[in-house]
């Protein structure tokens, strides 16, 4: 049952980004921003916690997940340290992300070549 | 004075050019479609055993440019100028390939125009008394074309149905002053028009109005029928921007459709899923070096006229927003002086 609930959320998720490909002029480097940015006010209002809840990885793995993930990074900051958590908390709580996306994204450059599309 | 000068952007030779040889390499993608038997050389692989497609486009050229010189029996000291391009910054493609050629060069930009822009400035150098033999060649190689212009490879964008497919390849035309034909008895020099697109994935619509006025100003020029052409010829409008520029022509008045082809349509099958079509420099290069030269020796055609269409984008105005100017340059091919 996660499963399903998780393929149906992230699906949905997905095929609404779809759309936006195929039916507006939008590019898709704005319509990955417009997710994260989306994400990340869901998850300051608190209401992407209930997708969360919902869903599961469906609704983490997409970017509106990264954007949720700054957004409690920095909350999560600014009650432990204060203004200066705005800053450090959303780095900090996507650093695992990150720091994966770097490490993988080389190490495949280093063992496979970009191929043309068939 | 200017006595070969036709109307306003019309230029008639008095001594036409004649087309000695021309060559063709393309890669396998184009060597799968409905031309592949009129391409000399198609690759298996498009690296063309290069450690890069930027490599591998330079070699494309410079292969083309030696398989004409070939193809003629000649050897490069006996041309006077080479003439080309490509689409990547700074012309890299044809200044590396010249590089190698030990060659008087001119390179030209003119996007996916440059070939029909080679052979009229080819063409003026010959009819002018300043050159006996030219070379004039282009190239385009859809990987580098893709992260050119577009998105790295590596990133997999879904490609929208107006977008059109950059042709794989290189081709190249040798002209004398004193061959057998077929010749370029006329030039018509487009002007850059931008009606103000902005979509880099909808190029024909881009170019379409260029196309449609120097076809226009053609016709008004030499004073031509439609009728006395076999074959009107556009290089990379592919379908969307094919039916674009049949209306624009159809609403001044003049109705090509029985006589048009259109060099990114007959280059790919439908089912190769290349959306609307080819484009890219080389692509009116392979189709008029290969098929259109073919059919106009084999006096299928008689007069042909050719017109490479290109869409002058860079990178830098599509990111800051800018819309899309388009530039076309038309030559007629004649087995007749």
């Amino acid at each position: 049952m996660d499963y399903l609930k998780a393929f149906i959320v992230g699906g949905l998720i997905c095929a609404v980004a779809q759309i936006l490909i195929d039916k507006t002029k939008l590019t898709p480097a704005r319509i990955l921003v417009l997710y994260v940015t989306l994400g990340s006010i869901l998850g300051g209002l608190g209401i992407y916690k209930s997708l969360i809840e919902l869903g599961g990885a469906g609704a983490t793995i997409p970017l509106l997940g990264f954007g949720n993930t700054l957004a409690q990074g920095v909350i999560k900051a600014v009650n432990k340290d204060g203004f200066i958590g705005i800053f450090t908390g959303g780095l900090s709580a996507g650093a695992g992300g990150i720091g994966a996306a770097i490490f993988f994204g080389y190490l495949f450059s280093i063992i496979f070549n970009p191929k043309t599309k068939k | 004075m200017a006595v070969k000068k036709l109307g306003k952007q019309t230029v008639k030779f008095s001594n036409p050019p004649s087309i000695e040889s021309s060559a063709t390499i393309v890669g396998p993608k184009e060597g799968n479609g409905p031309l592949k038997d009129f391409f000399d050389i198609i690759l298996t692989d498009d690296t063309y055993g290069e450690k890069s497609w930027e490599k591998a486009e330079s070699k494309m050229f410079q292969d083309a440019v030696d398989l004409a010189l070939k193809k003629a029996n000649f050897n490069i000291n006996q041309i006077d100028y080479m003439l080309g391009g490509d689409l990547l910054n700074q012309i890299i493609s044809a200044n590396f390939a010249a590089r190698q050629l030990n060659v008087p060069h001119f390179g030209l930009y003119g996007a996916c125009s440059t070939m029909t822009e080679g052979l009229t400035l080819g063409a003026m150098l010959i009819d002018g008394g300043f050159a006996d033999n030219i070379i004039t060649a282009t190239s385009s190689h859809f990987s580098t074309a893709e992260r050119q212009y577009r998105y790295p490879l590596e990133q997999g964008i879904q490609r929208p149905f107006t977008s059109q497919w950059t042709v794989t390849g290189a081709g190249a035309t040798i002209l004398t002053s004193y061959g057998n034909g077929p010749y370029i008895t006329h030039a018509t020099t487009g002007k850059v028009i931008d009606l103000g697109m902005k979509d880099a994935n909808n190029m024909g619509a881009a170019m379409a109005p260029a196309a449609a006025d120097t076809i226009i100003n053609h016709f008004k020029d030499t004073g031509f029928t439609i009728e006395e052409y076999d074959l009107i010829m556009t290089g990379d409008m592919a379908r969307v921007g094919k039916d674009i520029l049949l209306e624009l022509l159809y609403k001044e008045g003049f109705d090509i459709e029985s006589k048009y082809k259109d060099c990114g349509i007959e280059i790919f099958d439908e089912s190769q899923d290349v959306h609307s079509g080819g484009s890219g420099a080389a692509c009116s290069a392979v189709v008029f070096n290969g098929w259109l030269l073919t059919q106009i020796l084999n006096g299928v055609y008689n007069k042909v006229l050719f017109m490479a269409t290109g869409a002058l984008l860079s990178p830098t105005s599509s990111q800051q927003g800018e819309s899309i100017p388009g530039i076309a340059h038309a030559v007629t091919i004649s087995r007749q002086k």
